[in-house]
């Protein structure tokens, strides 16, 4: 299988071609929207944090900072700082040059003489940058180049019966044609953790799927803090969830059944093909903010309640199972996968007929939040702000 | 008879109903090649489980062929199980890890 993408210098190939306007730190967030919206063909992401915060929080803040600028749909960066933040706008450019040879620019409002100069200049280097963009001829790749994040969010009893296992059989169907998949929100292994670590390649994976839970549900308590008090949510509740482990139980049938060949820190990159997961939260937008740092350029998204969602850099594919959330919010809704509930598909003819759904995605084909132009972000924090 | 309810596993103790199941009315699920059927004892919501046997306090609640949790007090068959009747059993972590043969 192949499909029409973006090659790169380095790395996989991109679905998209973004110009990125990324902000150092939340000061920069707002010059950055409006340089965005100047120029077709760049889109930004609001930062909320970059300054104030422990060394911790600065290593998360910026493997998403480098790896959002890394990841293979964005053509190059537009970096808008401040001039007093944690890292700045040059050290931020620094860093993401050396991990990649595709354009990198930056700007600072402090140095500039504020935010009207600082968007003028950041405006004209997109506007270069997105003329160039847009003489990249889409050439075809194969879809080994393809790493797909596999999400889910505002679950469920219809996600763990039908959309999590359509979405899995997805993962195999691409795991088989040499792709890679990655699956996320270890919090959502808790319950699920022993059957989850049946998958693993080796029994160094299995002990690492295990320690990922017990690190978790430790780091949670020593902060005087339970993951079964705020997991599952109320929506999940209400959507027949009744404990942490019957949640997890059906979030982990979504990343299939072939071996997981390595586990991943948060927003780090893969360095493995095949299925994979990765440490995150069940908080779903932060996880996508990782899975994509980590240099996922698609996501599929399964939810039961719906979901409006969407990031900047990465399509987000949303299907459901339930009948009436894709009625009731069709407008925000890509697939309905209803049938596997009403008995008249199965889970595997499902997933077969999503291949063909992300096949048309890697080709160009808008997901709903990325024609809307949603850019949902959330970073990861280790502990309070300083 | 068109079902309304889903057994994942057959060691399951518990269907998920994929209507809304009035107090009274018949839960018809299909196990392999058979379908069977149980009464609601009262009002199930879309997507919610209901009992398939009676359970005492602390009995375990099956889905997937896994446990769930446990029930918090005695729920009679076709009964609602739901939150505020279940709750999730701390994991033995130690109890999971796996010899890896020295490589570690």
């Amino acid at each position: 299988m192949q499909f029409w993408g973006y090659k790169r210098s380095e790395g996989r190939a991109g679905i998209r071609n973004h110009v990125l306007i990324l902000p150092t730190c939340v000061c920069g967030s707002e010059s950055a929207r409006i340089v965005a919206s100047q120029v077709r063909g760049a889109v930004n992401i609001v930062f909320n944090t970059g300054c104030s915060d422990v060394q911790a929080n600065t290593d998360m803040s910026q493997k998403v900072l480098t790896g959002f600028a890394c990841n293979p749909n964005v053509y190059g960066v537009v970096i808008i700082g401040l001039g007093c933040e944690t890292v700045g706008h040059k050290q931020l450019r620094e860093k993401i040059q050396k991990m990649t040879s595709k354009p990198v620019v930056s700007f600072g409002i402090q140095e500039e003489g504020g935010t009207l100069k600082t968007i003028e200049k950041a405006v004209r280097a997109a506007r270069e940058m997105a003329s160039e963009a847009g003489r990249q001829q889409k050439e075809l790749c194969d879809i080994s180049e393809l790493l797909l994040g596999i999400e889910c969010g505002g679950s469920d009893a219809t996600s763990g019966i039908a959309s999590n296992p359509a979405v899995g059989e997805l993962s195999d169907l691409l795991v088989d044609l040499g792709a890679s998949t990655m699956m996320s929100e270890s919090i959502e292994w808790i319950g699920g953790e022993h059957v989850l670590a049946k998958r693993a390649a080796t029994p160094e994976i299995h002990n690492q799927i295990i320690q990922v839970c017990k690190d978790y549900e430790e780091h949670l308590k020593a902060a005087g803090q339970d993951c079964r008090a705020g997991q599952p949510t109320p929506g999940n509740k209400a959507g027949g969830l009744s404990t942490l482990d019957e949640k997890s139980l059906g979030c982990i049938r979504k990343g299939g059944t072939r071996p997981i060949v390595e586990v991943l820190e948060q927003a780090a990159r893969p360095t493995k093909r095949g299925a994979v997961v990765m440490d995150t939260a069940g908080f779903d937008i932060s996880s996508i903010t990782s899975m994509v740092a980590g240099g996922c350029n698609a996501v599929i998204f399964t939810t039961g309640r719906g979901t409006p969602t969407g990031n900047a850099i990465v399509p987000v594919l949303k299907v459901t199972a339930n009948a009436r959330t894709f009625q009731m919010m069709e407008d925000n809704m890509d697939v309905d996968l209803s049938a596997i509930i009403s008995g008249e598909k199965t889970y595997k003819e499902m997933g077969r007929e999503l291949l063909g759904k992300i096949e048309d995605v890697c080709n160009g084909k808008l997901t709903k939040a990325e024609a809307y132009g949603f850019s949902d972000i959330a970073v990861d924090h280790v502990c309070r702000f300083v | 008879m068109k079902i309304n309810a889903l057994l994942i596993d057959d060691i399951d103790n518990v269907v998920t109903c994929v209507t809304e199941v009035p107090a009274g009315s018949e839960v018809y699920y299909r196990k392999g090649d058979e379908v069977l059927s149980l009464r609601a004892e009262e009002d199930i919501p879309y997507c919610h489980k209901i009992a398939l046997k009676d359970f005492a306090k602390d009995d375990e609640v099956i889905k997937y062929g896994e446990m769930l949790g446990r029930t918090v007090e005695p729920v009679a068959k076709g009964h609602w199980l739901w939150d505020k009747n279940m709750y999730s059993v701390p994991r033995d972590y130690d109890s999971e890890f796996v010899s890896t043969g020295g490589n570690e």
